[in-house]
């Protein structure tokens, strides 16, 4: 049994070692890790005449993988595919062992317990193991978080704005384009350039396939069940219209409620308000505290058998805020009370798996994700969808038309009325893919050492209030100086080359919550560097002295 | 001095600086300068209506002058306020009808002009007009 045991001293030498991150001592460790693991494998069998056949070749296999992960140590430049590939087949013997184990003991093979035993603890140690080198490997393969190689990608970052290089903190906005985005768009004009879901050309054939291929992408980056589910919009605003308008149709009527937050975005506060006009129902807001974090117990209060849909922000433009979207969800489905998340602000800085969440309708744009402009997706469920009448008619939404009936398209199309916003489509798959290639996981700890260093450069500044004090916040700082107009600061640090976003942001209500006429924010992303938030402070603290 | 004399007696004055940052600076001490609105003009109806900063604007004819006074919560603002008023009060309603107003082009204010900057500088220009206009009609 000390065999078992020194498996355990492995896993904490090699937890030892993943910390140090040097990877040829880590992929050397892990080959030696494996190689005994395999040794291991091979023991019982000596105590045990019959089932070797069976068991053998799992052995084998692990111990071949073994000597398989001596590779990456040559070739550390690339070792997503040497490395990832050999841990998926770790999983996969593994789960293959285990059946081996199932058979054994079914079919009534004259078994020792004590094998069978040791087997399946042996089993769910490499397994536990895989799964603990497959996570590190992910973040070890896209660990080359290479700043500099990053802002390369993105050509604005190296242009200059009222003769200074551009500091670039307007990402809530909008996100900049990597080359490769420019280059789908480029591409498309240039070679691509048809009409989808339309003609039997070629051409049409090839840019409709690279056209759904792209609803693929944005299916699997959400984790979507059906691609159907993902509707192609205009953008966030236009989604959230499309589902007031075509769910409210269906499913609001007088008296009903519709529930949102303090701190939404006009564009998520706007199309229900005027649902709530047009069918006589009630607009309810969820309050906030001083932190800028949803009273939870008081939405909890508003939710009745009159709420028809909740609708609130993934994460806030303003406060940065992250909401606890999954326990929201939740409780309103305890009611069967659909959900809607708007996620524009969520999707350049975290996942969303809209399976997991569960949630009814997940919203967002392109351009945040660093997409181009002009394109949006809708994630719906199937149930809600199919339901839900047409928002917008017309070429590309029908089955049959008469003069006396319409019978409509099935999902998707039934929701994309006229020719989509191709390019945007293709754009925005490209962009995902790129962001998925550095990882979602890897901006968000990034990003959050951004914020952590703005914050606390900011606090040191005098005269300072920061806006949106969440203790799950992304990296979006709004802030006041007291006794100065942020629209002065604004104008003073745009001299200076930096672009941060100043004004009511477009969440009137929230402002008034506060008392405030205005904020400036400051939102990050990943091409956004500590160096960058330095020259910011500097020049903050520069313009305040001039304006005092 | 007439207006365009005003004007380009400021062209002359921005010239000076070399930076964007030096501009501003003295645009700030400008609008130190501002004639203020009377408190009792600071009201609601009296504001026009910009997007990212408020201002006040008053206005009275005197001897068949007119005399603009104002304020801004924004203090840039403020400077492009007392830049207007500067150049087109104390003169007659024809004479503020009728100026062009280039010097704003050509110390570089143009880019506040656009409507994304929302400083509310061509609402401000249009507004003082505007009294001009009725303080013409008014003869």
């Amino acid at each position: 049994m000390t065999s078992y045991s020194s498996l355990g001293n492995l896993k904490m030498s090699c937890n030892h070692v993943l910390r140090a991150c040097n990877l040829t001592k880590l992929f050397s460790h892990l080959q030696k890790c494996f190689i005994n693991l395999a040794k291991l494998f091979l023991q019982p069998q000596k105590c045990f005449n019959k089932p070797e056949k069976v068991i053998l070749q799992p052995c084998k296999t692990v111990l071949a993988l073994a000597k398989g992960f001596l590779q990456p140590c040559k070739t550390v430049f690339a070792p997503e595919k040497v490395f990832l590939q050999p841990c998926i087949a770790v999983l996969q013997a593994c789960k293959t062992f285990f059946q081996y184990n199932y058979l054994l003991l079914h079919k009534r093979f004259p078994v020792k317990p004590l094998y069978l035993q040791q087997n399946t603890l042996l089993f769910r140690i490499i397994l536990n193991f895989a799964v603990q080198i497959m996570t590190t490997a992910k973040t070890i393969v896209s660990k080359p978080f290479d700043i500099k190689k990053i802002r390369e990608d993105f050509p604005i970052l190296s242009r200059k704005v009222n003769g200074k290089p551009l500091i670039y903190f307007d990402n809530a906005a909008t996100g900049q384009k990597p080359q490769v985005v420019i280059d789908a768009i480029d591409y498309y004009y240039k070679y691509q350039n048809s009409n989808v879901h339309r003609g039997v050309h070629t051409m049409s054939q090839e840019v409709t396939v690279v056209y759904e291929n792209a609803r693929a992408t944005i299916q699997k980056h959400l984790n979507a069940t059906h691609a159907h589910e993902i509707i192609f919009t205009k953008g966030a605003t236009d989604a959230i219209n499309l589902v007031a308008h075509s769910f409210g149709k269906k499913f609001i009527s007088k008296g009903d409620e519709i529930i949102i937050s303090t701190m939404e975005h006009h564009s998520n506060i706007l199309p229900w308000q005027q649902l709530c006009e047009e069918k006589g129902a009630i607009l309810i807001v969820v309050p906030i505290n001083d932190a800028g974090e949803l009273l939870m117990d008081e939405y909890k209060k508003l939710l009745s058998d009159k709420t028809k849909i909740v609708a609130v922000t993934h994460i806030s433009n303003v406060l940065g805020t992250i909401n606890p979207i999954k326990e929201i969800i939740d409780i309103a489905h305890a009611k069967n009370i659909p959900v809607l998340i708007d996620g524009a602000q969520a999707v350049a800085h975290t996942m969303a798996d809209v399976q997991k969440l569960d949630c009814d309708f997940y919203i967002f744009s392109g351009h945040k994700l660093f997409g181009p402009t002009g394109v949006g997706v809708l994630y719906g469920k199937e149930k809600w969808l199919n339901q839900m009448p047409p928002y917008q008619v017309g070429g590309g939404t029908i089955k049959t038309v008469t003069f006396e009936k319409t019978e409509y398209a099935d999902l998707p199309l039934k929701f994309e009325a006229g020719t989509p916003h191709i390019e945007g489509g293709i754009g925005l798959a490209v962009a995902i893919d790129y962001v998925n290639e550095i990882g979602l996981e890897n901006i968000a700890a990034y990003e959050n050492e951004l914020l952590v260093h703005a914050t606390e450069a900011l606090t040191k500044i005098e005269g300072v209030k920061i806006i949106g004090t969440s203790k799950h916040k992304a990296a979006v700082v709004s802030f006041l100086v007291e006794g100065i107009h942020n629209y002065d600061l604004g104008v003073l640090l745009d001299t200076q080359g930096i672009a941060v976003r100043t004004g009511h942001h477009c969440t009137q209500p929230l402002m008034q919550h506060y008392n405030l006429q205005g904020v400036i924010r400051a939102s990050f992303a990943f091409y956004n560097t500590k160096e960058e938030i330095d020259i910011f402070v500097e020049g903050l603290k520069r313009a305040i002295k001039m304006l005092k | 001095m007439n207006i365009e004399q005003t004007e380009q007696e400021i062209i002359e004055e921005f010239e000076i600086f070399n930076d964007w940052m030096g501009k501003y600076e003295y645009l700030i001490d400008m609008g130190k300068s501002l004639p203020m609105i009377d408190e009792k003009y600071k009201t609601d109806d009296k504001i026009i209506k910009g997007c990212q900063s408020r201002v006040w604007m008053h206005s009275e004819l005197k001897d068949g002058k007119i005399i603009y006074t104002a304020d801004s919560d924004a203090i840039i603002t403020k400077g492009m306020v007392a830049l207007m008023i500067r150049v087109l009060s104390n003169h007659a309603p024809d004479e503020i009808i009728n100026a062009k107003l280039d010097f704003v082009e050509k110390i570089g204010l143009t880019q506040h002009l656009s409507p994304t900057r929302s400083n509310g500088l061509v609402s401000m220009i249009k507004q003082m007009k505007l009294d001009a206009l009725v303080y013409r009609s008014q003869h």
